[in-house]
């Protein structure tokens, strides 16, 4: 009988999730699978978050109607991406971008596609490039990514805000 | 001041290592709390109650680990609490602890915070699929790169800001016997050349995975006073949150951390920190967020932190030593890493840090956070009683 220790036993664990997402943003799925960004707006603060939630984190009072924003925005800030991860394969590098939609007051990590890597810049004028129409579900996945759209960048002091 | 006095007794902490393999998790934070316990001159049989604290359950896949350490923690038939903010957690389990001395509740409390990193994935933990965003973030790196990158414009700081925090960290930490990473041949053509991991950080810039333990035992005035070894005065704790998501959210600089700041040194007494305090312990993960937490601290202007670094003044032997432990950057067993902070500054102003003491330190911060950058823990302990 020898006396090495055991140093490691391999117990893998799965999660599936049942998530219940609430009233505001099944309206944003449900958006989405209809190709529409849908926010909602605080009636305190004006402040248009994208997704919604059911009452305004900051003034902590309910949201009104749900408003549509654009699928233009713009590229606040952004990360190249070297490292990738067992979950998840995208070719590398990709960018990981902070894109705020026009009309919203949030902004979204998006994959950013369509440009070298090298060229891409805080303040470029973005598009969503959404899956096939047949592909949509209740989901923000359906934007597969977003892309350069031909428009000068936008003005620092314009996006400073959601930096 | 909040309620009655109370005061850091005794430390302990493991040597921090990308694998223990030679003990389980109870036997890890048994470790560390035996060694607080020694170096406080008590035993078990002194303590009162124990206050626990670790980063998210999913990160080593054991539910509720508390439960199964309650034995070798010693807290059968005593009082054993669970605390939970995220990175931040080894701060705000020290200071629940704290609040349970100054509340008059017990005399003497052992807190402990621990990550054994190596027993699962914590990047895949903080990489889940969710409905409403794009499953993108390759871990901590990938949310926080566009965060620095933003800190980088609105700064207009020098590019090499982040790699002088990482030279200067790494040199620390070779006078920290307890520190995981120990690089005696640190060189910033080293870190320069590191592989870009999330564009702007590099690896060098970046906290590895460890495996690690600290404790701490806290006690009352009168325990204190009666406690033949050094002891840090807790002369005041904050402890802060903010959304994770809010329209108009600083997440550069933080709207709860300021506040957290403000806080403690309002319950410390302290109106000019850069003046009145002589070192802190901050919670680093990443290069840059050293000189953005100097200003989110109030250390520094909105926007020249990183002329702190740059000019030194955070050097071991500079005006205002930051991280002189090694920091984050050279351990991070992930929910001990803001106790640490916590024990660090305790031990300087016990004058009891080793080779990396700074010399006549009286006043020191010690600073966690966690989650996005929305949950804060802050306190500041002195040499002299409040």
């Amino acid at each position: 009988m020898t006396a090495e220790p055991i140093t490691g036993i391999v117990t893998p664990i799965r999660l599936d999730y049942t998530y219940t997402p609430g009233t505001a943003p099944s309206g944003f799925l449900r958006g989405m699978k209809e190709g529409r960004i849908l926010g909602r707006r605080c009636p305190q603060c004006s402040k248009v978050y994208v997704p919604p939630r059911g009452s305004c984190p900051m003034c902590g009072v309910e949201f009104a109607d749900e408003v549509e924003v654009a699928d233009t925005g713009t590229l606040v800030t952004f990360a190249v991406v070297n490292v990738n991860f067992a979950n998840r394969v995208i070719d590398l590098p990709y960018v990981s971008g902070e894109v705020r939609f026009d009309g919203s007051d949030t902004t979204s990590m998006v994959l950013v596609q369509g440009i070298p890597v090298d060229e891409v810049r805080m303040g470029m004028r973005v598009k969503a490039h959404w899956l096939p129409r047949e592909e949509w579900d209740f989901t923000f996945a359906n934007i597969d990514y977003v892309e350069p759209i031909d428009e000068p960048d936008a003005d620092y002091d314009s996006y400073r805000e959601f930096v | 001041m909040a309620g009655n006095l109370a005061a850091v007794l005794g430390t302990g902490q493991t040597k921090h290592v990308a694998k223990r393999e030679d003990v389980s998790i109870a036997g890890l934070v048994r470790e560390a709390a035996d060694r607080a316990l020694e170096d406080a001159g008590l035993t078990y049989a002194d303590i009162d109650a124990v206050v626990i604290g670790k980063a998210p359950d999913m990160f080593e896949g054991v539910m509720m680990p508390e439960l199964y350490l309650a034995e070798a923690l010693g807290a059968i038939g005593k009082p054993l609490i669970r605390v939970h903010t995220a990175g931040s957690v080894g701060g705000s389990t020290a200071i629940v602890a704290t609040h349970l001395v100054q509340a008059g509740v017990h005399e003497r409390v052992l807190t402990v915070a621990f990550e054994k990193q190596s027993e699962s994935n914590a990047m895949w933990a903080l990489s889940i699929k969710i409905p409403f965003s794009q499953p993108l973030v390759a871990g901590a790196g990938g949310y926080f790169a566009p965060i620095i990158r933003g800190y980088i414009r609105k700064a207009d700081a020098p590019l090499d800001t982040g790699f002088q925090v990482v030279l200067k960290d790494r040199l620390n930490a070779l006078k920290n016997p307890y520190a995981h990473l120990h690089q005696p041949d640190i060189s910033m053509e080293q870190i320069v050349s590191s592989p870009l991991l999330w564009d702007p950080i590099r690896y060098a810039e970046t906290c590895p995975s460890s495996d690690g333990a600290a404790a701490m035992v806290i006690g009352s005035e009168q325990a204190a006073d009666a406690s033949s070894r050094p002891v840090a005065w807790i002369h005041g704790t904050a402890v802060r949150s903010e959304p994770t998501m809010g329209a108009g959210r600083d997440r550069v600089n933080p709207h709860a951390g300021r506040d957290c700041a403000k806080a403690v040194y309002a319950a410390a007494g302290i109106t000019d920190p850069f003046r009145e305090i002589d070192c802190a312990e901050i919670y680093v993960p990443f290069s840059w967020f050293e000189p953005m937490w100097l200003e989110n601290l109030g250390f520094a202007e909105e926007g020249t932190g990183w002329k702190l670094v740059q000019d030194g003044v955070t050097a071991l032997d500079g005006d205002l030593p930051i991280n002189m432990s090694g920091g984050v950057l050279s351990s991070n067993p992930i929910g001990a890493s803001g106790m640490l902070r916590f024990l660090e500054v305790a031990n300087q102003v016990r004058g009891t840090a080793g080779e990396h003491q700074v010399d006549g330190a009286r006043k020191a911060l010690g600073h966690a956070y966690g989650g996005g950058s929305q949950f804060f823990a802050m306190w500041v302990v002195g040499k002299d009683k409040p």
